[in-house]
């Protein structure tokens, strides 16, 4: 028997689509004058409907979402962009209150939604361990007494007296992650924070966030990682639009949102109402996975080569696009990431492209992956100017190793590749 | 690392008696969360270290700043508005007519400005993290308090300078009244400023129309003018202004000059709370949800 500390009761949020009035007083009192005199509503462009009730255009972030949380457990949270896991961060760290619905919460609470939130640029590292450390719920004396600790897991100890302004964004992330693994609440709200820093030190920050999941702690954490939330999580929720749509062992949730969305197995269409809008010009059409027949297919074998093709639209010319493919195991390991002009000439070719419609298509070898789960993620960017889309798993699929090498012995062999190389085995 | 795959549907649970908080769609609106708000007193204290410090780094000057600026402004007005203009000043030396409204109209502007900008300034911090948001213009209070003070010392150095040098001043018991009409400037910064700061994150057009507003309050306060001046029509109309009677009873107790009016007084607090009621009202309101509006 178990004690729930956290208690979420039919939690909707909705927010309104749109600009929120028209944003100056002058233009919301000529509104209402206008409204009051039953006159149209003088700013709306011609051929524009009034709706007379703005307030009907919501968009719900979350609906009807209930759950409850064991003291002690570490609850996952994964779902595409745009599937709440923010929102309902947000509504349980009081960030924002829910349209309706209530949160009930036992025991002292601290949300991470950011590393560093109130770093000010001026104050020394010292000064910005106190503040942040404030900011995040820490008593004063709390803090002096982590102080050391604190200094020592963020390593820029000789820095501590200098302004974080001239930190480099590695020392300035991880003296932020440090006072913020130093937080002990008895729940604790984590949203991705730990994308940063560099591999080494999340590899640390992990660890901790490790450790505060086994001190019996309470711990809700979002992630894209998946490999993280196997980890960290024994439980997860799936969110899909707003909803809830499973709760389960975070290797099943895992699978089903990897597999969840594609229409088609082997193929991701994207429906006009997905693709957000300041993705234009880009518009993808479709990403399919290909056998060597050119078929779509969910499974592809081993021992075959395969293709990726992108299908999308460019509704004006762009200059210096590039199509990225990434390809992931299950568990948020990367394999790969490849560009369509990786290649010298071709990236001459395409500098620019007209507008038009476009494949993409991307041929792997054969004899290159190992058996199990793999996601394709997929991006639209110029470098270092713009990314106009991206969709980190856009496709899961299955590799089938039957025919591959050392088959003959029926053990998992670890390691995404499964190439097929040449030995010499020699006598001398 | 944990291999149990056993859900909390299978499991009993029970929900403890007393939830420490319930997170709804609406706050009690007249709650001003005092016990939360004293509980961040240590935020507080830092983020008035905060203000003070970071200002003024990388500045020649530095914290010489708070005594350059009410020196040139009441410079200013003694050539423009005393020499220049010959505006009359009750017969106190015009330099020390003019520094003590300055000083003490200061306090009242630079709280409320600052104030008047808590949601939009801190709009990134207030979106990643909850704490007592009343800390943020509390803290103002105290920093531009600190800042009173040390402008208030510069301002009793000229007074005794003057009096050294014979100028008649009458300081007198009403100088105890002080620290009574500072909280009433700070409450009505308070409460004037979070009114702004609350509105501020649906109309922008309000931070510009506040420092705007600021400067020409400070014509319709007796800051350049002693109330005496007036002819009775305009008295009427500025004595309408609740911060009028806290600097003639400031100036009254120190140059002796001036009125204390315990009438006026009282509609000036009663103005201050009125403020500060609905100032928490829609400061209340706007918390819950402003980071969808920001």
């Amino acid at each position: 028997m178990t004690r729930n500390v956290i208690r979420v009761e039919d939690v909707s949020k909705a927010y309104r689509l749109g600009q929120i009035g028209t944003g100056t007083l002058s233009d919301d009192i000529k509104v209402w004058w206008a409204k009051a005199q039953g006159k149209p509503n003088p700013l709306l462009k011609i051929g524009q409907d009034d709706h007379g009730n703005r307030d009907e255009e919501y968009l719900w972030a979350l609906k009807n979402i209930s759950f409850n949380v064991r003291e002690g457990s570490v609850l996952g949270f994964i779902g595409r962009n745009g599937a709440g896991k923010s929102t309902i961060l947000k509504i349980l760290s009081r960030v924002t209150a829910p349209t309706s619905g209530y949160v009930k919460i036992k025991g002292r609470i601290a949300s991470l939604l950011e590393v560093g939130t109130g770093f000010h640029p001026e104050l020394s590292g010292r000064e910005n361990i106190y503040l942040n450390g404030a900011i995040l719920g820490m008593k004063r004396a709390e803090i002096d007494r982590k102080f050391d600790e604190i200094l020592d897991f963020s390593e820029v100890e000789q820095f501590i007296d200098t302004p974080v302004k001239r930190y480099s964004s590695g020392m300035y992330v991880r003296l932020a992650f440090a006072v913020a693994a130093h937080l002990e609440p008895e729940i604790l709200v984590v949203d991705e924070v730990l994308a940063v820093g560099d591999a080494e030190f999340q590899r640390k920050s992990l660890g901790k966030m490790g450790d505060v999941a086994q001190q019996g702690r309470t711990v809700l954490f979002v992630s894209h990682n998946m490999s993280s939330i196997l980890r960290l999580t024994k439980e997860t929720i799936v969110l899909e639009k707003g909803r809830m749509v499973m709760r389960a062992p975070s290797p099943e949730a895992v699978d089903y949102y990897l597999s969840a969305g594609n229409a088609r197995a082997g193929e991701r269409i994207w429906e006009k109402d997905e693709v957000p809008p300041d993705a234009t010009p880009f518009r993808p059409v479709a990403l399919r996975l290909l056998d060597q027949k050119g078929k779509v297919v969910e499974v592809i074998r081993s021992v075959e080569p395969f293709a990726v093709e992108m299908e999308y639209y460019l509704d004006s010319p762009l200059t210096g696009l590039r199509i990225g493919l990434y390809l992931n195991s299950a568990r948020g390991d990367q394999v790969l990431t490849t560009f369509d002009t990786d290649d010298g000439a071709r990236f001459e070719k395409f500098v620019s492209r007209k507008s038009g419609h476009y494949v993409s298509r991307c041929e792997f070898p054969k004899d290159l992956l190992n058996d199990g789960r793999y996601v394709l993620g997929v991006n639209a960017s110029s470098y270092r100017i713009r990314r106009y889309f991206m969709d980190e798993q856009a496709l899961a699929f299955n590799v089938d190793t039957s025919g591959a090498p050392g088959m003959q012995w029926a053990e998992p062999r670890p390691g995404a590749l499964r190439p097929r190389l040449e030995w010499k085995i020699e006598t001398k | 690392m944990l291999n149990s795959t056993i859900t909390d549907a299978e499991i009993e649970q029970t929900d403890p008696d007393d939830w420490d908080m319930v997170i709804g769609p609406q706050r009690n609106l007249l709650d001003l969360r005092l016990r939360e708000l004293w509980h961040s007193r240590d935020l507080i204290m830092l983020f008035v270290r905060r203000d003070f410090v970071s200002v003024y780094k990388q500045t020649i000057l530095g914290p010489l700043w708070y005594l350059i600026q009410p020196l040139l402004t009441t410079i200013v007005f003694t050539v423009i508005f005393g020499n220049i203009a010959k505006l009359p000043t009750d017969g106190l030396p015009s330099f020390l007519f003019y520094m003590s409204g300055t000083v003490i109209f200061t306090y009242f502007a630079s709280s409320m400005t600052k104030i008047s900008d808590t949601f939009v300034a801190n709009a990134n911090m207030f979106g990643k993290v909850y704490f007592s948001r009343l800390a943020v213009p509390v803290s103002v209070l105290i920093s531009s308090l600190i800042a009173f003070v040390i402008q208030f010392g510069f301002f009793l150095v000229f007074m005794a300078y003057f009096a050294l040098r014979g100028t008649p001043l009458h300081p007198n018991w009403w100088v105890l009244l002080t620290p009574v009409l500072l909280l009433m400037m700070a409450g009505l910064g308070l409460g004037f400023g979070i009114i702004v700061s609350a509105m501020t994150t649906k109309y922008r057009d309000l931070r510009f129309l506040i420092q705007f507003g600021v400067q020409l309050l400070q014509y319709a306060t007796p800051v350049i003018y002693p109330l005496s001046s007036m002819s009775p029509k305009y008295q009427a109309l500025i004595r309408l202004n609740p911060l009028t009677s806290i600097i003639e009873a400031f100036r009254y107790g120190f140059l002796g000059s001036g009125s204390v009016n315990f009438l006026q007084l009282g509609y000036s607090f009663a103005i201050m709370l009125i403020a500060i009621i609905i100032g928490v009202i829609i400061f209340n309101r706007v918390e819950a949800t402003f980071m969808d509006t920001v």
